[in-house]
């Protein structure tokens, strides 16, 4: 029986509600279980761990270049920079130098790597939101994207290209004139989601001061990538630390305001202009010359440590690799962005309506593949 | 004028043939596979990086939908279930769950070579190597990942396999 | 000339060591770090790229208190909390990061196998939570201090550390 408690308010009860590991909006295996009082969160408690694949373990398994495949299936959707924050660590660790070429070969394909998966970001969150048509846009340009990997690398997702000491084999002759193509057409691509979402008034109605978190708790909570920008801290370590060619680019960062939702979505379709623009500079940079430096086929690095840290799309992968001069590392640490962003997850969601915690999650743009690894 | 050739399950000659010369006939097993291969709608089930080639086959480029194929939240509601990337051992009791709670007839696609046979993760602790010690499959695509019209293929060779059990053993046995 | 006799020769030969390399802010940290923190006795020492300071485990929440608050360092950032099996002891290695003045540094903290514990810095950083909750999972080591210990990344009920040396390299096996 219905009645009023002893404040006048309706008498509730909370209930307890599972998300479970299958559902539409998880982006993933991902689960909590939420203590609703109504529509509104009271308490969660998330679980993860059901895509952990013992990938660090393996790592201690296989020899340097077929740990490369392993690094391809953590962040599934931006592979080519998982595998150039390795190849890096261990080139680091060797003194390794790889050619200028190879370099240039690497940014063009990272950042291409960065749009696709911005754009894959703007589809699904599109989804979480209610908007059904602009995942259909994002899916046209992203196919057009993998066609190009495909000419270039051999496969449409997982490449095992950027080798140790530079990449695979060189790119095809007509590369300039596609590339010029493809890129006139992903402006375009991207103009036009632009058009149909970001200023949508509906859409704003459902993201705009959705998951406001301020720039000391992301901090604390060890946020990085756009999420973290999106808060206003100017943190980038394609700036901070640069790395590969990318001090020879003129090339600018989105910084948020609020840290909502929108912010982070939003920064999120400025960067894809600003890869595009990396990608025309790196062009008409791009020399000739050799596309790796040759090395023996089974690398025995010298003994040590080495901590490398890059900007993937999700936010700040790094790679800690520890080798006691065999053939094997000792010891292969990944510190994944999805990780630490998925942490901040608790203090966004208490309160929130079940509708906005869809939102804020999909906003964080988390991948389990790293965050179980 | 006497029709020589027999259509669907008619004799030529029968006397069925001859009163209705334009009537088709066929098992109403036949016909119900007709209609549930042609509109199988699959559980949303991406566990890993699969997950993503299977999303690339729903959207515009190549098509899904014009196989009948309509991506659906529940398992109550779904005819398959589309296994794609790693089972871990954590997640086997909801796999479990999950395939209890859709009625029958349904089917089970692995694809990928982690739901094939454990894929790259061979060695890993915490792998099941293959999704096929957990429930039955019918469909396996191998591929890591495998490609849009490998799917699609999969998918055409399941229809495939509704015709030829209804067909042979009556109903889905 | 087969891969065992290869790796047999190279046991035997010296084990090369990596080439240290600092860059300025990490040969300023290097001046820097002996003075901040003499009173815990830290060893330290230039790995490839960065300065790593080892203390004892007892210590290491007031070592990164300092490490935080100190107005030359000002780590505010966790970047990485890492458990490593050296054979005869754990190692556990703290990646800490400044976002003022943009700079990186390592601290390492040993404990003994028989005994893995020692507290926990999630009192001053949130962001240690899950990455010691991982720790425990994977190698056993106890954060005391820390609010939830539950298993992170392995099922209930899953028996031993797969992330220690001992733990096999499993071989392919059906179920």
């Amino acid at each position: 029986m219905v009645g009023l408690n002893t404040e006048g308010q309706l008498d509730t009860v909370q209930m307890m509600v599972n998300m479970g590991p299958q559902h539409p909006s998880t982006h993933g295996v991902f689960r909590m279980v939420l203590w609703v009082d109504g529509e509104r969160i009271v308490d969660l408690e998330p679980h993860i761990g059901y895509l952990h694949r013992g990938s660090e373990k393996l790592c201690e398994g296989e020899l340097y270049a077929q740990i490369v495949t392993l690094f391809d299936r953590l962040d599934y959707i931006s592979n080519l920079n998982n595998e150039m924050v390795f190849c890096r660590a261990v080139e680091k660790l060797m003194g390794l130098d790889v050619p200028e070429r190879a370099e240039y070969i690497r940014v063009i394909l990272c950042e291409l790597n960065r749009v696709a998966s911005h754009l894959l970001f703007s589809g699904t969150f599109g989804i979480d939101a209610g908007a059904m048509t602009p995942i259909m846009y994002a899916f046209r340009d992203r196919e057009k994207i993998q066609t190009m990997f495909e000419a270039v690398t051999g496969a449409r997702m997982m490449h095992n290209y950027i080798r140790i000491g530079g990449v695979k084999s060189d790119v095809p002759d007509d590369f300039p004139q596609r590339m010029g193509a493809l890129l006139r057409e992903l402006k375009q691509g991207i103009d036009e989601t632009d058009r149909l979402l970001s200023f949508s008034e509906i859409f704003l109605a459902r993201t705009k001061g959705i998951g406001v978190i301020d720039a000391e708790t992301a901090i604390a909570y060890g946020m990085s990538g756009p999420s973290l920008r999106a808060c206003g801290v100017p943190m980038d370590v394609r700036k901070d630390e640069p790395y590969s060619v990318y001090d020879r680019f003129d090339f600018g960062i989105p910084i948020g305001e609020k840290g909502d939702s929108w912010d982070r979505y939003y920064v999120r379709v400025e960067e894809m202009r600003q890869s595009i623009r990396i990608i025309e500079q790196a062009l008409e940079q791009m020399p000739d010359g050799i596309t790796i430096t040759p090395s023996r086929l089974v690398l025995r690095p010298p003994q040590g440590e080495v901590y490398v840290r890059g900007e993937n799309p999700r936010g700040e992968l790094g790679v800690y690799l520890v080798s006691n001069g065999a053939d094997k590392p000792y010891r292969v640490k990944v510190r994944p962005p999805s990780f630490c962003n998925l942490m901040a997850i608790k203090e966004l969601l208490k309160g929130t309506y079940i509708a906005d915690a869809v939102v804020i999650l999909g906003s964080l743009d988390i991948v389990l593949g790293e965050v179980d690894r | 004028m006497e029709l020589n050739i027999g259509t669907g399950n008619m004799e030529p000659r029968s006397m069925l043939n001859r009163a209705a010369p334009g009537v088709i006939t066929a098992k109403s097993e036949q016909l119900i596979a007709m209609a549930r291969k042609s509109s199988l709608w699959p559980m949303t089930f991406g566990l890993a990086c699969c997950a993503i080639e299977m999303m690339s086959t729903y959207m515009a480029h190549h098509d899904l939908d014009r196989f009948g194929i309509v991506t659906w939240p529940s398992p109550r509601q779904s005819d398959v279930m589309i296994v794609a990337g790693t089972v871990v051992k954590k997640m086997a009791e909801p796999i479990k769950i999950l395939y209890e709670q859709m009625p029958e007839p349904k089917w089970v696609i692995a694809m990928g070579s982690c739901a094939t046979n454990g894929g790259p993760y061979y060695r890993s602790y915490s792998v099941v190597m293959g999704v096929d010690h957990i429930i039955p499959v019918d469909v396996y695509v191998p591929g890591c990942p495998p490609r849009p019209e490998a799917l699609i293929d999969g998918i055409l060779k399941l229809q495939e396999k509704i015709m030829n059990d209804a067909r042979e053993r009556g109903r889905k046995a | 000339m087969t891969l065992e006799s290869v790796a047999e020769r190279h046991r035997r030969e010296e084990v090369p060591q990596a080439f240290s390399a600092l860059d300025d802010k990490g040969r300023s940290l290097e001046l820097l770090l002996p003075g901040i923190l003499t009173e815990f006795k830290p060893e330290i020492v230039a790995t490839v790229n960065l300065v790593a300071a080892t203390v004892n485990a007892q210590d290491i929440v007031a070592v990164c208190r300092v490490a935080k608050e100190d107005p030359h360092l000002s780590f505010d950032y966790l970047m990485c909390l890492c458990v490593v099996d050296y054979v005869e002891h754990l190692q556990i290695v703290y990646h800490l990061y400044s976002t003022t003045f943009k700079h990186m540094m390592v601290l390492k903290a040993n404990v003994s196998l028989d005994e893995p514990s020692l507290p926990s810095v999630m009192p001053l950083w949130v962001g240690a939570d899950w990455y010691e909750r991982e720790g425990h999972d994977l190698f056993g080591v106890v954060f005391e201090g820390h609010p939830n210990m539950d298993p992170l990344l392995l099922y209930e009920g899953f028996e031993g550390y797969p992330g220690r040396r001992d733990y096999e390299m499993p071989e392919y096996k059906e179920w």
